[in-house]
């Protein structure tokens, strides 16, 4: 039965991403490339702390690397993709070596650590002018022209930006089904058991950063031609708290929980219009009702409800301890 | 004689002033069930984990197959056929009880990249079911091990020990917290496992009549150090072995 | 050497404010395990509930600061414990956090909507005169916050140390089972820490914010800079938060006076990140409950 249902919801799903920008505004448009963009950078963070259990506070910093390391290299006449190959795999390394602190310290002080680290990236940006252009940042980014395609509009832009959501949510499918998924689940439920089964923790650990860092770098090759500016606020540590809202709202280790994760940060506040300056108190304060009736996130809302209607089914009873830290 | 599948020479592990493990030797052979006892704070814990790699011994050399491997960590132990247990309930709670035995059995098999790009069950769904099978947990296989009884968590615990094919298995307290009828069955698995595979166990129990009942030889630790050694039946009646627990 | 102890007092003094912050947030995490993430904005506050006090209420100044720190514990820490930390602690650690983020959010935001996004001046505490000593000028308000922040912490040490209440707070933090068989109610303990971290961050918040002006987005770096402290100077006790405290204060204003003004933010951070990983315990404190 439900075997037979995820295709079917995975293609309306499609179906209502390609036709939700038809007839919309300019402004519209572009809030929903941004929507799909941070929900990349959050599936990222999703591997890293949903999937894997290791917590991070930097995944702006490196939506900023990417978003540098694009603005650069497309600024000097370099093409989009291999521009956004080099901002993948820029992050991919910086990830790696940020991935060292979580063998020697786990939890809180794990929080500490990249929260630092995303400070201090915000730092260098900020007063190395020579290559960031400092707090004024680096403007006219051209937007990625491919021959017969090009994304100067919103509404192309828009399409392309699905187009690199729906390779890079499959990959991450394929990552979180095989092998290495079975073994980030491990390490975030049972390291010490996880290790004596023969999982390398330690490079599963590595591998964890830096690929949830890698994400957050492809968000940022997309970030850089969708704003055409890009400066140092916005990568600081406040948006890297946004993203783990985002991760853990639409609920940690659930695969489709960070696409509704950041549409409640980057979509609502737009049909929450009317509530003018409020809406971000109205979302802080749902985040806290959310955190104390269901720590599992909307998805682990929405299941619990239907264990609910649907007797006989054991609740995963589990989720209550959702890669606690 | 064969030659013995682990050796422990000379095994010394000590807190600040406090000697847990203090000299300690013996072989294991392939196929024996060895038990090892001794009271509470005798060092078999410390021991055990002096082989495992979670511990690094002050002294000593640990060697399976004839090869030495102290310092390896306890995921390159497990890789040289090296399987283990774990006192606490240890499984992988929000995992299904399949997918529990098949990430026993996936980093066997082979590369790292080459488990990204291949088959998501690393071919092991066959194996792993073979293996619930055995440990009469079929009905639970697409459960999530978190929401299983203790007794049932233990079995899958001891089922991912085996999933990899170790030649070497070491049982840290398989008996504790489990109930009569569900220790009769798991004695009954693991006999028949033996005789089925040969593979090798050294048992740390505190439950006497399982570990009597359980194993061919038995070793018996008090203070850090053998005090015994022998047939089940020598080692209850040797009057050291009655003082240790009796006076300690 | 006149402008070296200027600049040293002057940190010494911001940095005993940090000490205040950090104190409080050591506290919380040792009675409840509560990593507050919202302790900037916990500092932040206090200054707006005066101010209520004095433009809205239209209290002199010594009653509006009582008002201001009256609020501020019952809002800061009878509320924050009884409708945020309670119903939380089932749920584990991630969703603490992530709730004390979103509270973080909603304070900040809250102020800017009902106080507006511009600073506030807030009225001097102290006078505003200097003093000449060996050529420096020193300042006496300076003095002062050193004066005031180190008599509190000294009081609050007496008091954990000292009363029966303080010492039934401390076997609380340390031993919460041990605690409760020896009669002490835990429960009240810890709602008695709660309180004690809201009126250190409300003490913070009046004697910073006649420097830093008042506004929605000060908690944002006073924060940081409290946890930087906290983990600094050793994440389980008062002594090392203090230490921390001042050592950031100092060290913040050397950096900005003798080597870089651009990276002086940057300073605390890598010290952070060196001690997390090389001495997680802290610089004064000791390795209990970090054994793996």
């Amino acid at each position: 039965m439900k075997r037979r249902l995820t295709p079917i919801l995975l293609v309306v799903g499609l179906a209502l991403l390609i036709v939700a920008p038809l007839g919309q505004t300019d402004y519209i448009k572009y809030i929903l490339s941004s929507w799909l963009i941070f929900a990349i950078a959050a599936m990222g963070l999703n591997l890293t702390l949903g999937y894997a259990g290791q917590i991070s506070l930097a995944q702006a910093s490196f939506i900023g690397i990417g978003a540098y390391t694009t603005a650069l290299l497309t600024l000097a006449g370099v093409p989009w993709i291999p521009s956004m190959l080099a901002a993948m795999a820029v992050s991919f390394l910086v990830g790696l070596a940020l991935g060292f602190p979580a063998l020697r310290v786990q939890g809180h002080f794990l929080a500490f650590v990249t929260l630092a680290f995303n400070t201090l990236f915000y730092l260098v940006a900020r007063n190395e002018d020579w290559l960031t252009g400092g707090p004024y940042g680096l403007s006219g980014m051209p937007r990625p022209d491919f021959w017969l395609f090009d994304t100067n509009q919103n509404l192309p832009f828009y399409y392309f930006t699905l187009a690199v959501f729906v390779v890079a949510a499959a990959l991450m499918w394929g990552i979180v089904r095989s092998p290495w998924g079975r073994a980030f689940k491990g390490l975030r439920e049972n390291p010490i058991r996880a290790e004596s089964l023969g999982v390398d923790t330690r490079r599963i650990t590595l591998l964890a950063f830096a690929i949830g860092s890698a994400y957050g770098g492809l968000a940022g090759a997309l970030i850089s031609p969708l704003v055409q500016f890009i400066n140092p606020d916005s990568f600081a540590l406040v948006q890297s708290i946004r993203i783990l809202l985002m991760v853990v709202v639409g609920g940690a280790g659930f695969f489709f929980g960070p696409l509704f994760g950041a549409a409640m940060v980057i979509l609502l506040p737009e049909f929450l219009r009317f509530t003018e300056g409020y809406y971000l108190m109205i979302y802080a304060s749902a985040v806290i009702v959310l955190m104390v009736f269901c720590p599992s996130g909307l998805i682990g809302a929405g299941q619990a409800l239907r264990e609910r209607f649907r007797p006989g089914h054991r609740v995963r009873g589990d989720m209550k301890q959702g890669s606690q830290l | 004689m064969n030659q013995p599948i682990l050796s422990v020479r000379e095994i010394t592990k000590s807190f600040g002033a406090i000697r847990a493990v203090d000299g300690v030797s013996f072989d294991v052979y392939p196929g024996e069930i060895l038990g090892l006892i001794g009271p509470n704070g005798s060092g078999k814990s410390t021991l055990f984990n002096c082989i495992l790699g979670q511990l690094q011994p002050n002294s000593g050399e640990v060697e399976i197959n004839g090869r030495p491997v102290s310092g390896r960590r306890p995921c390159d132990l497990n890789k040289l056929g090296l399987g283990r247990t774990f006192q606490q309930l240890s499984v992988f709670p929000q995992m299904s009880v399949i997918d529990n035995i098949i990430l026993a059995g996936q980093e066997h098999r082979g590369s790292l990249f080459g488990r990204l790009f291949g088959a998501p069950d690393a071919g092991l769904t066959a194996d792993a079911e073979r293996l619930i099978e055995f440990f009469r947990l079929s009905h639970l296989k697409d459960e999530m091990a978190g929401s299983l009884s203790y007794g049932q968590q233990k079995l899958v615990d001891a089922a991912m020990a085996f999933m990899a094919g170790p030649g070497l298995v070491l049982l840290d307290e398989p008996a504790g917290g489990v109930n009569l009828t569900m220790l009769a069955g798991l004695k009954e698995r693991l006999v028949s496992y033996n005789r089925e595979h040969g593979t090798t166990f050294v048992v740390i129990e505190h439950n006497m009549e399982f570990v009597m009942s359980l194993c061919s030889r038995i070793i018996v630790l008090a203070e850090g150090r053998i005090i015994a050694e022998g047939p089940p039946d020598e080692v209850r009646a040797n009057p050291t072995v009655i003082d240790a627990y009796l006076g300690g | 050497m006149s402008q070296f102890l200027q600049v040293f007092l002057s940190g010494l003094s911001t940095g005993s404010i940090y000490a205040l912050a950090a104190i409080g947030f050591t506290l919380l995490w040792q009675a409840a395990q509560t990593v507050n993430f919202a302790q900037g904005e916990f500092v932040m506050l206090p200054a707006f509930f005066v101010l209520i006090g004095i433009h809205w209420l239209h209290l002199p100044l010594w009653l509006s600061l009582i008002f201001g720190l009256i609020v501020a514990v019952i809002v800061l820490g009878l509320l924050f414990k009884k409708v945020v930390v309670e119903p939380m602690l089932p749920n584990g650690g991630l969703p603490l956090i992530i709730a004390t983020m979103a509270l973080s959010i909603l304070l900040k935001e809250g102020t800017k909507q009902f106080y507006g996004a511009e600073a506030q001046p807030f009225p001097n505490i102290f006078p505003q005169t200097t003093m000449t000593l060996d050529g420096a000028v020193i300042s006496v308000q300076d003095i002062m916050n050193l004066v005031v922040s180190l008599g509190v912490v000294v009081g609050l040490t007496l008091f954990l140390n000292r009363t029966r209440t303080g010492r039934c707070m401390q076997a609380t933090a340390q031993n919460p089972e041990v605690a409760e068989i020896l009669g002490v109610n835990v429960k009240r303990m810890v709602l008695y820490t709660f309180l004690v971290n809201a009126a250190l961050a409300a003490l913070a918040s009046f004697l910073i914010s006649p420097i830093y002006l008042a506004k929605f987005s000060n908690g944002e770096t006073l924060g940081l800079v409290a946890f930087i402290a906290a983990i600094v100077g050793g994440f389980n006790q008062i002594r090392g938060a203090l230490v921390g405290g001042l050592l950031i204060g100092v060290l913040d204003n050397l950096t900005a006076t003798y080597v870089t003004t651009e990276y002086r933010a940057a300073l605390p951070l890598v010290m952070l990140i060196v001690i997390i990983l090389w001495r997680p315990q802290g610089l004064l404190g000791t390795s209990e409950g970090r054994q793996v």
